[in-house]
């Protein structure tokens, strides 16, 4: 156990000199200050981690397993939904994905996804953090762990980002808000707000005129305030080195040739996928990225045609393009939402919320390929899948898979120690080698 | 006869549309110019009322409280904070916004020199937009932040009723008494919606959930987070056993959804503990038991259980939240989990008895924390003072910095802007604008949903947003319909003035004298910035200093 370090950021004093430099007036010496406080922090690479940082591709609302890695055509559960072959000899998922069954070879499929959370709120809660949520205490999401346990000094944008992020976007929880997501809403993947509104000679003043107002209101007041509270100065800093930062090009996809924007498929979530490529390569440690709409409690069938019609290209190119980048590797992705759905189908022909055997499916950073996890009844009667896998286990793969310490316990501001993830490593999912 | 579109061409229709449009234009203008001294001093006001013992000792047994507890902890408290300070801090909690420019030339004209708190509390209780807000506030706790079931619940409507009951200030306790005994058509009960909002769209019988709502019952009304219970029994805190919770649970049994909306039915709630068979649960509270009456409907039992005046879990949960509206951080932290037992923190028995004894008034609640030592600290000493430390701010010896929420944000941006209050009486046209603009600032900024007071810092999205976006950028920009550093470049007689007015309008202050030189001087000076320029650039710096966005 460890008391969460102090964030390093967090050290070093806001003098006018420095602001300047960050606001770019310096040439390329506004990188000084900001690199000079983050190399305090060694970029920590653990020998034994097998992948570098994490893409999610966050199905909002509960994708249906039927209707995408784990159908049962014929029986009555499927409800018409059929099946297709992939590039995996006996594995079968569903027909509207015929793009992701040719790339099913790079795959692990895992069709026992077991949580007691059947409200999306808990139940994203759940699948972004591996904990049940609990009063007193919100735990990080995954990519807030990565980035506070695998700091990379250097990177002067935010390395945990949430591409068109839906009303619970991923989260630092007790590590802290500055480990929250940077949020992203144009669907071409530029970041907002990265340009200052007046010229270069103007911010200068306005910064100027800031620096007077804050020296002002720090007389009399706590001398920690702003490095242990408000963290204001530093953010402010951290804002403008951002926005200055050489490598924004990477959330903006508009630059990539037509022939790899057409794979990903003409939608705000294709580009995000493709975003998400070019902002990992930019030394990013987590992406994700949100499709909304699987709530089919109505017509169940036609909101999952389109949705996967959106999906698959997607999908498919992003392995595609991880695999042609030497990237995918090193990067785990994760295909997943907050719970499947019901093998029945109710009176309005929609599914309904299904904790009790759902499929993710995850891919590159050492998981296996080709691989299928676990079964559901193709009847719908039994309830308990075979090989069950607990979402805090997939929690606790990815992270050893990452090279951190999942068990270990950090301690929170509440001053109860707590697991990184309380789940274990499951071992079947893993390439051997 | 020819249809009318027949008579007016494409082109005339045009026409006529832009014109609708330029006479509502025309209209908004006028009003926004006219409106100008509209604000009037409270409509009910009595000085006499808050100077009488009833309500003066009170404050000075709180006040002797804290001084001992100060004493004890060897503190030496901030000195107190000027009236600007303190109205600040109850229009950003009590309205989720700044004062207006003109309700502080109001404040300093009008207000009486003796007590102008309370004054300013009767202006902002005469305010619709202090029960809308309040009422916001509450519905959190109550009914969460999300839209929940479609054709069941109407989160609107439930504020809205809310905001009524406050406006009233109807008794606290009947209140609760009423959202947990609803019944009927959540439509036409609006408080049925407290109830409907639990209702599980997966459930066949579209009824309400027994166990969420014994959650929210005990969390919103007593302070008691038992829900943690439902599973298991806790083995970290040993004063719950499963069985408490689902025996408060089956309260809800019965509550089910009829034809005529919300029913109680009499059927009764079964739960299969661990390694026990499913077996029906009886209805019984986890603590005083003796105070439950023994007659009438389950839900009437249990809401004179939670709302009994000896079930003192009530009261000091009311003026706990009604302390952390006021000072953005509740005086038992998490908000919703106060201890049965004491030992306590200064103050908070004081006015749990108060409450009681006047019958929830929660007006009479904030009026008199209002005019506690306490609220009135500083956040800052003056010369000479030893430095203020964390431990200043663990026992409230200078008031507590807090993060704004977003929509407090948001409204205070608006407000600043604009140099006559926006509230329910404004032009339609400013109404409509500022609801469309907080709403896209507050998603964008980031709700913090219903975990109203942890402990937040700023991240770089809200600062980029704050710095670059477009709220910001068009609340400040050379308007002079819409904007206040426009017209305030246009109405000022001199520079001095001018600064001032920025101060007043973004952070409810003077500018301190090295504030104040630095910025005329920058004024007086001739350089590439126009006037208007540097009048942006001076709201820029304003909005984005911490001071903005930290209630102090």
């Amino acid at each position: 156990m460890r008391p969460l370090i102090d964030h390093p950021e967090s050290a070093g004093s806001f003098s006018r000199r420095k602001l300047l430099q960050a606001a770019g007036l310096g040439g390329l010496a506004w990188l000084s200050p900001l690199t000079h406080i983050l190399g305090r922090a060694q970029e920590i690479q653990p020998k034994n981690a097998k992948a570098k940082s994490v893409i999610i591709l966050w199905m909002a609302g509960g994708p249906s397993q039927l209707e995408t890695f784990d159908p049962h055509p014929g029986q009555k559960i499927a409800g018409g939904s059929e099946a297709i072959n992939t590039a995996v000899k006996g594995v079968r998922i569903a027909s509207g994905l015929p793009q992701v069954a040719e790339v099913v070879d790079e795959l692990t499929i895992v069709r026992s996804m077991i949580s007691q959370e059947g409200d999306h709120e808990r139940a994203a809660y759940n699948m972004k953090t591996g904990y049940r949520p609990v009063p007193a205490l919100v735990h990080p999401s995954i990519g807030a762990v990565l980035c506070h346990e695998l700091p990379a000094p250097g990177v002067d944008i935010p390395r945990h980002i949430s591409i068109l992020p839906d009303q619970w976007p991923a989260r630092g929880g007790y590590l802290g808000a500055h480990f929250d997501a940077f949020k992203v809403y144009d669907s071409f993947g530029h970041a907002e707000n990265m340009s200052a509104r007046v010229k270069p000679r103007r911010q200068e003043k306005r910064l100027e005129a800031l620096k007077v107002i804050e020296d002002s209101f720090s007389l009399g007041r706590r001398l920690d305030l702003d490095n242990k509270t408000t963290l204001h100065n530093i953010t402010v800093k951290r804002a403008l080195a951002m926005m200055n930062s050489n490598k924004l090009h990477a959330f903006d996809v508009s630059k990539a040739s037509i022939h790899t924007r057409e794979k990903f498929g003409d939608t705000n979530f294709g580009r995000g996928c493709l975003a998400a490529i070019q902002l990992i390569e930019a030394g990013v440690g987590c992406v994700e990225v949100t499709l909304r709409g699987w709530d089919t409690h109505i017509n169940n069938h036609e909101g999952h045609a389109k949705l996967n019609a959106i999906l698959d290209p997607a999908f498919t190119a992003l392995i595609g393009e991880l695999r042609a980048r030497d990237m995918l590797d090193r990067t785990v992705v994760i295909c997943a939402g907050e719970f499947g759905r019901t093998p029945k189908i109710n009176a309005l022909d929609g599914r309904d919320h299904w904790p009790k055997g759902f499929s993710v499916a995850l891919a590159g950073g050492g998981f296996k390929s080709g691989y299928v996890h676990g079964a559901t009844d193709p009847e719908g009667k039994n309830d308990e899948p075979e090989d069950p896998v607990r979402v805090s286990d997939i929690h606790s793969t990815v992270l050893h898979q990452l090279g951190i310490e999942y068990d270990k316990e950090v301690m929170t501001p509440i001053g109860r120690p707590m697991r990184l993830s309380e789940g274990n490593v499951i071992k079947s999912l893993l390439k051997t080698v | 006869m020819k249809p009318i579109e027949k008579i007016i061409s494409p082109v005339g229709q045009r026409n006529l549309l832009f014109l609708t449009v330029c006479i509502f234009g025309i209209g908004a203008v006028g009003s926004n110019f006219l409106q100008s001294d509209k604000i009037v001093p409270p409509r009910e006001y009595s000085a006499e009322q808050y100077q009488k013992p009833e309500f003066v000792d009170i404050v000075k047994d709180i006040d002797a409280e804290f001084a001992a507890h100060w004493e004890k902890e060897g503190l030496i408290p901030a000195p107190p904070a000027d009236y600007l300070t303190r109205i600040r801090r109850l229009s950003l909690g009590l309205t989720g916004a700044i004062p207006s420019l003109q309700q502080i030339r109001v404040f300093e004209e009008v207000s009486p020199s003796n007590n102008p708190i309370q004054w300013w509390l009767s202006h902002l209780f005469e305010d619709r937009r202090t029960s809308g807000y309040l009422a916001e506030r509450f519905a959190r706790s109550y009914v969460g932040v999300e839209n929940g079931p479609f054709v069941t619940y109407r989160r609107r409507r439930f504020v809205g009723w809310l905001g009524d009951q406050f406006y009233e200030n109807r008794p606290y306790d009947e209140v609760v008494r009423s959202l947990i005994t609803a019944e009927g058509v959540w439509t036409g009960n609006p408080e049925v919606n407290f109830i409907t909002v639990t209702i599980d769209q997966n459930d066949e019988g579209n009824n309400p959930d027994e166990v969420k709502l014994a959650a929210r019952v005990t969390r919103a009304f007593l302070g008691v987070r038992i829900d943690c219970v439902q599973c298991h029994d806790d083995y970290l805190d040993e004063r719950w056993e499963q069985k408490d919770f689902h025996q408060l649970a089956s309260f809800f049994s019965g509550t089910d959804m009829k034809i005529s909306g919300i029913r109680e039915t009499g059927k009764s709630y079964e739960y299969k503990y661990r390694r026990k068979p499913l077996k029906e649960v009886p209805k019984m509270v986890p603590f005083l038991p003796e105070l439950l009456p023994d007659n009438g409907a389950p839900r009437e039992r249990l809401a004179g259980w939670v709302t009994h005046e000896e079930n003192r879990s009530f009261a000091r949960t009311t003026v706990n939240r009604i302390w952390a509206l006021m000072f953005g951080r509740p005086l038992v932290e998490p908000v919703d989990e106060i201890p049965l037992e004491g030992p306590y923190p200064p103050g908070l028995e004081i006015l749990v008895d108060d409450l009681i004894k006047h019958d929830f008034d929660l007006q009479r609640l904030i009026r008199v924390i209002a005019s506690t030592r306490v609220f009135g600290l500083d956040s800052k000493v003056s010369e000479g003072y030893l430095p203020l430390t964390a431990n200043h701010d663990r026992h409230w010896a200078a008031f507590p910095i807090s993060r704004l929420r977003p929509e407090q944000v948001a409204g205070s941006i608006v407000q600043a802007a604009s140099l006559a209050t926006i509230d329910a009486d404004s032009h339609i046209i400013f109404r409509m604008a500022r609801a469309i603009q907080q709403g896209e600032f507050v998603k964008h900024y980031g709700d913090i949903g219903e975990d109203e007071f942890h402990a937040q810092v700023g991240t770089i999205s809200q600062r980029l947003l704050l710095m670059n976006g477009k709220l910001v950028y068009e609340r400040t920009k050379d308007d002079l319909v819409a904007n206040a550093a426009t017209r305030i470049l246009a109405t000022a007689q001199d520079n001095s003035m001018v600064v001032e007015a920025a101060y007043l309008s973004v952070l409810t202050r003077r500018p301190s004298q090295a504030e104040q030189n630095y910025f005329i001087e920058i004024f007086d000076q001739k350089e590439s910035r126009s006037r208007q320029e540097k009048q942006e650039d001076l709201y820029w710096a304003l909005i984005n200093s911490t001071e903005f966005s930290w209630n102090n």
